[in-house]
């Protein structure tokens, strides 16, 4: 095997130099959101760049995320020494934070893969920045979201009676219970959700095996697949995230849906009510839409990948929310305005609670942050376009839908049909658990997420390789195409052909 | 304003709301006696049937029950006591329907009404709390209920089928 016989193609951090050639750049970037007149290495540079690093502030942030995330552990194992009487729960109100984060968190993860999804059903030339960003937050969101069904449990270390398993006394868990169609359905889409992300991810995946050393290449190798990039594998790869991305699609509202039954199936004032399957998507896409909007406006802050997240992004899903606020509030409006006009005594009760009663702060303070922030300000081209103020406008989404989830749980349940079971809730140590939970999610954000690919432009460009392989032509080794992938030390053969030169 | 007192136990309703949502079969009909029944060994503790339970009768384990001293020695030797973590709920004394069915059937008899008493009737000095089983329409229960314009059940509007009838305060209103 000869040594290297080709010069190496230096690679360039200047970026196209005569002002002429920049804005014609521009323009074409402005014509075609996701058109890159940079070379393709350049790029994918730009991008790995910004995955590399890892700044001492990064590092505190963490720590100190994770500190959270230990008081949140050791108030889980009291919990478990001692009995849920460490929570604010009582003899009426059986459910809380635990179901309220359970829900939050699913509603998070759903806007990902839907927003992901649907991007690519609708074949939108924009998605890209955002569909990465999307996946990621839903993948973390379910992680967190999938822990609180445990922490919820009285016996936790009972928890696999749950599931179908064979045993002596042919027990089984109940198909009647809107629990277990809860956890099938949650299933189902933590699964589908991570092979679809997984999916799009191989060929960027195959591009930082290409361009990373040590650990990170073990790593990067395993997960790539063996991916090459020929047009053969390009085709299989988009047709199954297709197929993936219908599938999905419906997988996801039906996920929110039974989420929703676990309230909606039972007979308690306040939560008997058909409308609750959509109100709860709209509900969980309306937060979840503003999650992505955060992550965007970090990474595009903080990661230095304002090249690839730009205002028209951040434009479309500030629309987006701001239809979701809509469908929202019409939800909502329907579901207040029947139960005020049908006038039910066990359902006047919560109204009156939440209107005039010790509840009306909540219900006030959501109403604001989910109707009059979003429909006040997004209809402004220059909000739409700020980062910032989009920052801000999605906080107080996400607050005013955590206290959504918490009026339906924490404060209906509070209103039995039996006044004499009336009560109150109040918190107590399942707040440092929820807070964890978000610290969990922050932190492993942080720490995981430059460790991931977090822009698709990464090399997840068809024919790439096969225009490499033009450069070294048939039956070249790799080592010798090398030159124009990077550096790559301490590489052998590894393909007797340049891929996409070989007839499959 | 008046004062009115109800005991409300677990009405143990025919069409019983918490028993669907449970996940692990812990708490189930049975259909012979007509009693919601709690298998306190299975439950993992999701609280979804005390939720869904409209007279909020249940009542949950936050934490381990403790007894101090020699209260021990009075704790039923018929009922386990259960742990931390475990839905409660008042089941009709079934270790008493169980027991008295169990000498019956031995002694090749059919149970006699009034031969089982759950431990509140029999505390009850007044005899406010009749049972029996209504079914039979000799019984004390069947007789006092039968045709008795004074007679309701709690929530009856929501179908639940509860087995407990409430009688209204006759000439003095109570
Ligand atoms: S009263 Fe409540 S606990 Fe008892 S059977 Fe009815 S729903 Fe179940």
């Amino acid at each position: 095997m000869s040594e290297t016989s080709i010069e190496p193609r230096p690679w360039t951090s200047e970026p196209a130099t005569t002002p002429d050639l920049e804005q014609q750049v521009e323009h074409a970037r402005d014509a075609h959101l996701m058109l890159d007149p940079r070379p393709l290495e350049e790029s994918n540079q730009q991008a790995i760049a910004s995955m590399q690093r890892t700044s001492r502030l990064t590092w505190a942030v963490v720590v100190v995320l994770l500190g959270g995330v230990g008081m949140a552990a050791a108030s889980w194992l009291i919990q478990i020494a001692t009995g849920i009487g460490v929570t604010g729960l009582n003899n009426t109100i059986f459910w809380g934070i635990y179901i309220v984060n359970l829900v939050y968190f699913i509603g998070i993860g759903h806007a990902g893969t839907f927003i992901s999804a649907a991007f690519r059903v609708l074949k939108f030339e924009t998605r890209r920045p955002i569909a990465r960003a999307a996946e990621t937050v839903t993948l973390f969101a379910l992680a967190a979201a999938a822990l609180f069904p445990f922490i919820h449990l009285g016996r936790m270390w009972k928890a696999y009676w749950m599931i179908p398993y064979p045993n002596q006394r042919q027990l089984w868990p109940n198909p009647q219970s809107a629990l277990l169609w809860d956890a099938t359905a949650i299933l189902t889409y933590v699964i589908g959700s991570i092979l679809f992300i997984y999916l799009s991810l191989i060929p960027d995946l195959a591009m930082l095996r290409e361009r990373t050393t040590g650990w990170r290449r073990v790593l990067y190798r395993a997960l790539a697949l063996g991916w090459r990039g020929t047009d053969r594998e390009w085709s299989i790869q988009e047709s199954a995230a297709n197929i993936f991305a219908y599938a999905i699609i419906p997988v996801m509202f039906s996920v929110h849906t039974i989420v929703s039954w676990d309230f909606a199936m039972t007979i308690q004032p306040g939560w008997h009510s058909t409308i609750f399957g959509p109100f709860f998507i709209v509900g969980a896409l309306f937060s979840g839409v503003a999650a992505v909007i955060m992550v965007m406006a970090v990474l595009q802050r903080f990661m230095k990948l304002a090249y690839f997240i730009r205002a028209e992004h951040f434009d479309a899903m500030a629309k987006f929310l701001l239809v979701m606020s809509f469908a929202w509030i019409y939800f909502y409006f329907a579901e207040v305005l029947t139960n005020w006009y049908g006038n039910l005594p066990p359902e006047m009760e919560i109204l009156d609670l939440l209107m005039h009663g010790a509840a009306a702060p909540f219900w006030f303070l959501m109403l604001f942050c989910n109707i009059v922030v979003p429909v006040g300000l997004l209809w402004m081209r220059r909000v739409r376009r700020s980062p910032g103020v989009l920052f801000v406008i999605a906080i107080f989404v996400q607050i005013g839908m955590y206290l959504e989830r918490y009026i339906i749980v924490g404060v209906m349940l509070g209103r039995p049909e039996m006044p004499f079971r009336w009560s109150s809730y109040t918190p107590a140590l399942e707040l440092i658990i929820a807070v964890g939970a978000f610290a969990f999610v922050a932190s492993f954000y942080l720490d995981l997420h430059p460790r991931l690919p977090h822009h698709p432009a990464l090399g997840g460009r068809r024919g790439a390789v096969v225009q490499w392989a033009a450069q070294g032509g048939p039956g070249v080794h790799e080592r010798q195409v090398r030159p124009a992938l990077g550096p790559a030390p301490g590489r052998e053969l590894r393909y007797g052909r340049i891929p996409g030169t070989r007839a499959f | 304003m008046k004062a009115r007192f109800l005991p409300v136990m677990c009405q143990q309703c025919g069409e019983a709301p918490c028993e669907p949502v449970c996940p692990v079969y812990a708490t189930y009909h049975s259909t012979e006696e007509n009693l919601n029944v709690m298998v306190y060994a299975r439950c993992v503790g999701t609280r979804y049937c005390a939720n869904n339970c409209p007279y909020r009768v249940r009542s949950f384990n936050f934490y381990e029950p403790e007894f101090e001293g020699a209260l021990v020695e009075q704790l039923n030797p018929d009922v386990t006591v259960r742990s931390a973590g475990v839905m409660e709920k008042c089941t009709f004394c079934i270790q008493r329907i169980r027991r008295a069915d169990q000498k019956a059937t031995v002694e090749g008899r059919a149970l006699e009404d009034g031969e089982v008493q759950p431990a509140c009737a029999q505390a009850c000095p007044p005899k406010a709390i009749v049972f029996g089983d209504a079914s039979d329409p000799e019984s004390q229960v069947a007789k006092l209920i039968e045709g008795n314009e004074r007679r309701y059940q709690l929530l009856h509007n929501l179908g639940t089928k509860p087995a407990v009838y409430y009688l209204k305060g006759g000439a003095s209103n109570v």
